[in-house]
């Protein structure tokens, strides 16, 4: 019976392969060298090149390679001094003049100075049709909102808050824009402004390419993907994509040197698998931990979790533009008839406050006194519903999304459940309507079709206008309105350079929203990451800038 | 068998004709836009009608059809992904090849295992190991891929730090990959530390993902070894007296190879088009986890390209196994 002997051999060789891997004196890198760190990313990064993305991983990155003029005290909004030392704007708040730090490099060992500067922010404004699209530039188009040469449909000098820059000497530089606004200095701490090498952007051809005839802009440098140099603390040493990227410390830099000589960003795009490299030590560290993993995290003595600042707001958005909910009543009625405390309680696992207010307590402008407070009250929901004319129950169609889990709503199906409960408790008949994430239910949501709806908002920079301006800045079909008081007040404030000012600005505003209700924001939460016990000195940023420079082993 | 693989070959020219255009249709069927999917939260109607003007979403199906097929038959381009900006074929390169060798490694535990384990049921039909075999099998198909791989790396890298959990080699590593087959790489460098922290990478997902094809293999083999043993012409063998061994590898198991054959190739095709769950699971960066972003992106050249190359692999390595009935079956005419 040789196919019998076969068999047998076959399971054998099964076992003493794993018997071999066993007394190879384990598997798993859980021995982390001393002097490197192995950090879980959920995928790899667009681009090293920080104008021309917009996600976490990318940013994670370029975070640790590039540095802009000014940057953020670690683990808060305040704006801190980085590549420019101090600041001043003219008294119209058109010209803002950047003492910059001396002695600085780039990694390629050219000088920083003021004509880089420059350089980098003319880059930005001049960047060819193809990378115009709020997809690939989209904090430009944001901060800055428009190009010097426009291709079809992209906005112009004329929408542009950057008009020029002009160097004075070598350490100084001076940011001319179109009209007063203070928001820009908080979105210059942002890591897509870091300036780049000017000689490394000619060299490595940053901005070539071509446009395929599917419209794909197809970069043929190399700056983004194997040479991005700026002036932080880590350059690129490796990235195989789909693998690993990995950074070592730059001698050069101008700063304190990096505790750990190499970090490693290692893609994973299932938290399981995030989760269980972390228990075998093949990482040292991840970031988005899915609430419900947070207990098997702290139950593990090896493990731990770190907070981040809450800087995000999820809210039941309501569309004005779909009867009856133009009716302020109806929207109060809405108000008292979500249970928010109890959802929040429930669905947060204890990392969840409840919102008063659309921005969170982080944020400069938040009012904290005098804003309307809707505690769950179904008996007066009912009330206001019947004062504005309407049979009981109210017909409400609910949306929210499927396959998504986000900081501010982990569980959206619970979340609107639960709420539908409250709601029907208080006068209201709810039908659901739900659509997967994306983009399908943000499209559909963003046209203006949902009437009522699940949707969050996470900052990008710490300042109010990223929040309240972006959303009730003007007309948009998801909410509906058209409120020519709420949008000149938001104009208003955005522009006003005088901080103590425009801070009273954005407090009336929050309390004018609650009385508005153009939505009802319900929660604002913390973001978890998780480490091994061992690695001190991440410092949680509520705006997600992190830096490895100060991370190191304890023995 | 020359003039049958030219012919099979030039059937690849409708067969790559129909799957682009099913595959063109199909995306586009889809809810939702790569300008939406790429904006997220952050869309405007502006920037979205803005974005699907730049890629030329807003022109008429059939302009849309010729264009790709311009670039993609003209210029022998599939294309660039409209999310990370690296040409498809760049991608290709590195993640087939991962698909290839878990692919392969997957294939090599189920037919390694499978086989036997049907032979050696079919022999005992009817006792214990038969049943247990058969139970055994029933669970290998019924169990979910990502369960039994969280599972896996439960047990041997949780818990006894055996093998790793994540990714194709030691990250902390620091090799040149010529090929992107990391096996061969080793090899060709020379490298055995690079050899066997590549195998302790591949044994984990390649026994999750060759748990379902060993299930089937198995039954197949016991199926068609139980049809066979029975046949006039083993009994005649037996009965000329030849030693049971050269009975069962000379006349049972060869004939009975014909359908596990089949089942081979088609479970190796399937496995080549790429493994999602056990990708994900095992973060391998293979084709099937490069595809599933894709379709939650809407990168359109990524999906018509990827899916294209696929169907290619999968019409090839159907035509090896037709090539291999005739090996082992030499009454089949291929023509």
């Amino acid at each position: 019976m040789g196919l019998k002997r076969l068999g047998l051999l076959a399971c054998f060789a099964a076992l003493g392969v794993l018997a071999m891997v066993a007394a190879a004196g384990g598997g798993t890198s859980s021995k982390h060298a001393s002097n490197a760190l192995v950090f879980g990313s959920a995928s790899d990064p667009v681009i090293i090149d920080g104008p021309l993305v917009s996600d976490g991983e990318s940013l994670r990155v370029v975070d640790q390679i590039f540095q802009g003029l000014v940057g953020l005290k670690p683990g808060t909004t305040q704006i801190v001094p980085l590549l420019a030392t101090s600041w001043k704007a003219s008294t119209n708040g058109l010209v803002w003049t950047f003492n910059l730090r001396t002695g600085v490099k780039f990694q390629d060992g050219t000088r920083f100075n003021a004509a880089a500067v420059c350089f980098n922010f003319n880059r930005w404004y001049n960047f060819p049709g193809p990378l115009q699209n709020s997809a690939v530039t989209y904090y430009w188009n944001t901060v800055f909102g428009g190009f010097s040469h426009p291709a079809q449909g992209n906005p112009g000098p004329d929408k542009s808050l950057y008009k020029g820059c002009r160097t004075k000497g070598q350490n100084q530089v001076q940011l001319l824009l179109t009209r007063r606004s203070s928001s820009f200095l908080g979105a210059l701490a942002l890591t897509n402004f870091g300036i780049a090498s000017p000689a490394a952007l000619k060299k490595y051809k940053a901005d070539a390419g071509t446009v395929d005839s599917n419209g794909v802009f197809h970069p043929s440098g190399t700056f983004g993907t194997q040479h991005p140099i700026g002036t932080g603390p880590y350059m690129l040493k490796t990235w195989q994509v789909g693998n690993k990227l990995e950074i070592d410390s730059w001698n050069g830099y101008w700063g304190p040197k990096p505790k750990l000589a190499r970090i490693i960003f290692r893609p994973i795009a299932d938290n399981a698998a995030r989760l269980q490299a972390l228990q075998s030590g093949e990482i040292q560290g991840f970031d988005l931990v899915a609430p419900q993993d947070i207990p098997t995290v702290k139950s593990n003595s090896n493990l731990k979790i770190l907070d981040r600042p809450a800087f995000n707001v999820g809210y039941v958005g309501i569309n004005q533009a779909k009867p009856p909910l133009n009716n302020l009543k109806v929207r109060q009625a809405i108000a008292y008839g979500l249970d928010r405390a109890s959802v929040v309680n429930k669905f947060y696992a204890g990392r969840g406050q409840v919102a008063t207010e659309f921005l969170p307590p982080l944020v400069q402008g938040y009012a904290g006194k005098g804003v309307a407070k809707y505690p769950f009250n179904p008996s007066k929901a009912k009330q206001l519903l019947q004062q504005a004319g309407l049979t009981l129950p109210v017909p409400i169609e609910f949306w929210y999304p499927t396959s998504v889990s986000r900081p501010y709503m982990p569980d959206p199906q619970r979340n609107a459940e639960a709420f539908a409960a409250s709601l029907e408790q208080s006068g209201f008949k709810v039908t659901f309507k739900n659509y997967p994430w994306r983009p399908d239910y943000l499209a559909r949501v963003q046209n203006g079709e949902a009437q009522l709806f699940l949707l969050g908002w996470t900052g990008d920079f710490g300042d109010p206008a990223n929040f309240d301006n972006v959303h009730f800045g003007a007309f948009n079909p998801q909410f509906g309105f058209h409120n020519s008081k709420l949008f000149n007040m938001l104009t208003a404030a955005d522009s006003e350079t005088n901080i103590a000012k425009r801070v009273k600005e954005y407090q009336a505003i929050e309390i004018y929203l609650t009385k508005y209700l153009p939505v009802v924001p319900y929660v604002h939460s913390k973001p978890a990451l998780a480490f091994q016990k061992n690695v001190v000195g991440y410092i949680p940023s509520p705006v997600s800038l992190e830096s490895f420079a100060t991370v190191r082993y304890t023995s | 068998m020359l003039r049958f693989i030219v012919r099979r070959l030039l059937l690849l020219i409708p067969i790559l004709f129909g799957v682009s255009l099913l595959v063109f249709i199909w995306i586009r069927l889809l809810p939702g836009s790569p300008a939406q999917a790429l904006l997220g939260e952050r869309a405007t109607p502006q920037s979205v009608a803005q974005l699907r003007h730049q890629f030329g979403l807003d022109r008429p199906l059939y302009i849309q059809y010729w264009r790709y097929l311009e670039e993609t038959v003209g210029h022998l381009n599939l294309g660039t992904s409209i999310k990370t900006f690296r040409p498809v074929t760049e991608e290709l390169q590195t993640r087939f090849p991962a698909t290839v060798e878990l692919a392969l490694a997957a294939m090599i535990f189920a037919v390694g295992f499978g086989i036997p384990l049907g032979f050696l049921a079919a022999k005992r039909y009817g006792s214990a190991f038969d049943h247990g075999s058969l139970l055994a099998s029933l669970i290998g198909i019924s169990i979910p891929i990502f369960f039994l791989g969280l599972i896996l790396k439960y047990i041997f890298s949780v818990r006894l730090h055996w093998l790793p959990s994540i990714g194709r080699e030691d990250v902390l590593a620091i090799r040149s990959h010529p090929t992107n087959f990391y096996i061969l790489d080793a090899i060709i460098n020379g490298d055995p530390e690079a050899l066997w922290d590549t195998i302790k990478h591949l044994i984990l997902p390649a026994i999750a993902l060759g748990s379902i094809p060993l299930a089937i293999i198995a039954r197949i083999t016991r199926a068609s070894v139980l049809d066979v043993q029975n046949e006039d012409y083993v009994r005649t063998a037996r009965a000329k007296g030849l030693p049971p061994h050269a009975v069962d590898s000379r006349h049972v198991l060869r004939n009975a190879m014909l359908p596990i054959s089949t089942i081979v190739g088609l479970q190796t095709g399937l496995l080549l088009s790429g493994a999602v769950l056990t990708e994900t699971v095992f973060a391998w960066p293979g084709v099937g986890s490069w595809l599933k972003d894709a379709i939650f992106d809407r990168d359109y050249p990524v999906l018509q390209g990827g899916i294209l190359f696929l169907a290619v692999v999968f019409v090839v390595v159907n035509l090896i196994v037709d090539i291999s009935y005739a090996i082992l079956n030499p009454r089949i005419r291929l023509s």
